[in-house]
């Protein structure tokens, strides 16, 4: 606030009028917001409330009505959740492993490596951010089955791997860290990747774990590729497995649908809310670079 | 001196290509030749036991054209997108305003408001099934509280594409917002003292100042908005599976149903050609026209 609103305000009595009416602004620019955050988590939270009541207590809004982990408990025991918890998470940290090894080396020839064809090459990179791989999943599909693995957790997590926008991100990164680091661990004798392990990889650590985050949370999160190349309990990923488990086909009830979902986005879920601050700066580095 | 330079530079080309080959390797695997593959797999006829697959031009894509239901899905999809990019970059918009305010329980708006994004669309679909079931979802028991009769809204063809779009809006608003906000943090606050002074109201602030200042943070937002808008499908798996009737069936939906529940790879790669295209000439447009038109004076 600058001295002179300060002064006028307490001086002129049409100013004060001002002042009050931004006062009822605030209060309604804070109702509003909160308004459209309720409605905002309303699904949320009403999965929550189905989820632990009774079919028929859930759907009249029984508010008196007791509590009941009784859907968690037929939930549980209607699909292999282990199994599926346990493949997710392979499958992101396959991804995760192979997306840092693949856009660590790219990222760092694009940054720092002169050689001749490199735009050219870089390009042809980002072209691949336009050519998702959700779109191709028809030949992908053909790829996967033809280099054997089709029904494997490498096989879904492969198309993801050199992932365009990693390698962007990791140019970047590495393109700011200065020369003369560079020239130094040079001098001292380190190897080019000894450069690279001990003075880009340490210093581009933030770009490391807002990448993961990202990556992290797209892959647990996605669907229709997993879909398409897994075919058994072994591989599917917790996506799959609920959209099977919530088949119309198999006829679970609201309750007991809602569990399942709070179970399976629960670990995602309260991760974020702990670390929320740290989600959000991930998005927004990953985003704005 | 000069030999010693030379052999730099080869020693460091062959550093270079020796670091991009993963990466090239998959890049070739997954996006390179899938597409090519793509394109030339859509020229031929499909193989069944007794015709085998044969060259046919552009057959399939004339079959594409003169089907109906290909129309429809462009339709659809045409709504889904102008539709949801619209109006979820609004809502991102009030809600980056909003929480960027000096406003009460700032912490937990911001929270409610992101919380969708790092929900998987399936599960996101399942919390939506709640809403929209007949009678007894939320939806009607509201409705029926001001004596509205009972909507089918997954199962009429006049609401069902509409509750998918509504789906999506609540899934990337608070995606979005996060990038506003984040501009919204580098306008200095000189400018708004200044539009004080000059007694100029909130909504021309907005549209005078803060509107123009985040043009090129709405730029980003609108191209990831158009990849949504082909990407953003999974929903349709657990809500309409793209019915009733085809009405809610969109693109990419409709790709996977050709190819894998109609086992016709051809058609399905023709559609793919004809999306990648689309997605090129968005591509092309964004780098060559609209980046001209956001760099703020």
């Amino acid at each position: 606030m600058s001295t002179a609103s300060q002064l006028s305000n307490s001086s002129s009595p049409r100013v004060e009028l001002g002042f009050k009416q931004k006062n009822v602004i605030k209060h309604l620019d804070s109702v509003g917001a909160i308004a459209l955050a309720m409605i905002w988590i309303a699904p949320l939270i009403f999965a929550f409330w189905a989820a632990f009541h009774t079919t028929s207590d859930a759907v009249n809004f029984n508010l008196l009505s007791s509590w009941t982990l009784d859907n968690f408990r037929v939930a549980w025991n209607g699909a292999p959740w282990i199994r599926y918890f346990l493949n997710t998470f392979m499958l992101v940290t396959v991804i995760l492993i192979g997306q840092f090894i693949i856009t660590t080396f790219a990222g760092f020839a694009f940054a720092k490596v002169t050689f001749p064809g490199k735009d050219f090459v870089f390009i042809l990179v980002l072209l691949q951010l336009f050519i998702l791989p959700e779109v191709l999943i028809v030949e992908n599909y053909a790829v996967v089955s033809n280099i054997g693995l089709f029904d494997t957790i490498l096989g879904v997590g492969m198309p993801y791997m050199a992932s365009a926008f990693g390698i962007f991100l990791m140019r970047q990164s590495f393109k700011s860290v200065p020369m003369e680091l560079h020239e130094a661990a040079r001098i001292e004798g380190c190897s080019w990747f000894g450069i690279l392990m001990r003075v880009y990889v340490p210093l581009a650590k933030p770009t490391y774990i807002a990448y993961a985050l990202v990556s992290v949370s797209t892959h647990w999160n996605n669907f229709l590729w997993p879909l398409i190349v897994t075919n058994s309990d072994e591989t599917r990923p917790l996506t799959v497995g609920l959209s099977i488990f919530g088949a119309p086909e198999n006829g679970v009830d609201i309750s007991v649908i809602s569990a399942a979902t709070l179970m399976s986005v629960a670990p995602l879920l309260i991760a974020f809310l702990i670390f929320q601050r740290q989600f959000v700066q991930a998005f927004l580095r990953a985003g704005i670079k | 001196m000069n030999k010693h330079a030379s052999n730099e530079r080869r020693r460091q080309a062959i550093y270079g290509w020796m670091l991009l080959t993963p990466a090239a390797i998959l890049l070739s695997l997954f996006a390179f030749y899938p597409s090519v593959a793509t394109f030339w797999s859509s020229l031929f006829s499909r193989g069944t036991r007794r015709n085998p697959s044969e060259f046919v031009g552009t057959e399939n894509y004339s079959d594409l054209f003169n089907d109906p239901t290909f129309w429809l899905v462009v339709e659809n999809n045409l709504l889904y997108a102008f539709i949801t990019i619209p109006v979820s970059i609004f809502f991102a918009l009030s809600m980056a305003l909003w929480a960027n305010s000096k406003i009460s329980a700032k912490g937990f708006v911001r929270t409610a408001y992101f919380t969708p994004t790092v929900l998987p669309m399936i599960a996101a679909a399942n919390l939506w099934l709640f809403f929209y079931t007949p009678d007894l979802g939320v939806l009607d028991q509201i409705g029926s509280l001001f004596g509205f009769a009972s909507v089918n809204w997954l199962g009429d063809p006049d609401t069902a594409l509409w509750a998918i779009i509504i789906v999506t809006i609540w899934k990337e608003a608070g995606f979005f917002m996060i990038f506003y906000l984040a501009a919204l943090q580098t306008i200095p606050t000189d400018y708004k003292e200044a539009a004080d002074i000059e007694g100029a109201s909130r909504f021309t602030y907005l549209r005078r100042i803060v509107l123009p200042l985040l043009m090129p943070t709405t730029l980003f937002i609108v191209v990831n908005a158009m990849i949504n808008s082909v990407k953003l499908i999974d929903h349709l798996f657990i809500l309409t599976k793209g019915g009733p009737s085809d009405a809610s069936k969109l693109i990419l939906y409709y790709i996977w149903e050709m190819a894998f529940a109609f086992f016709d790879a051809p058609h399905a790669a023709a559609m793919t050609v004809l999306v990648l295209i689309v997605l090129g000439i968005a591509a092309a447009v964004q780098f060559l026209y609209l980046d001209k038109r956001t760099h703020y004076q």
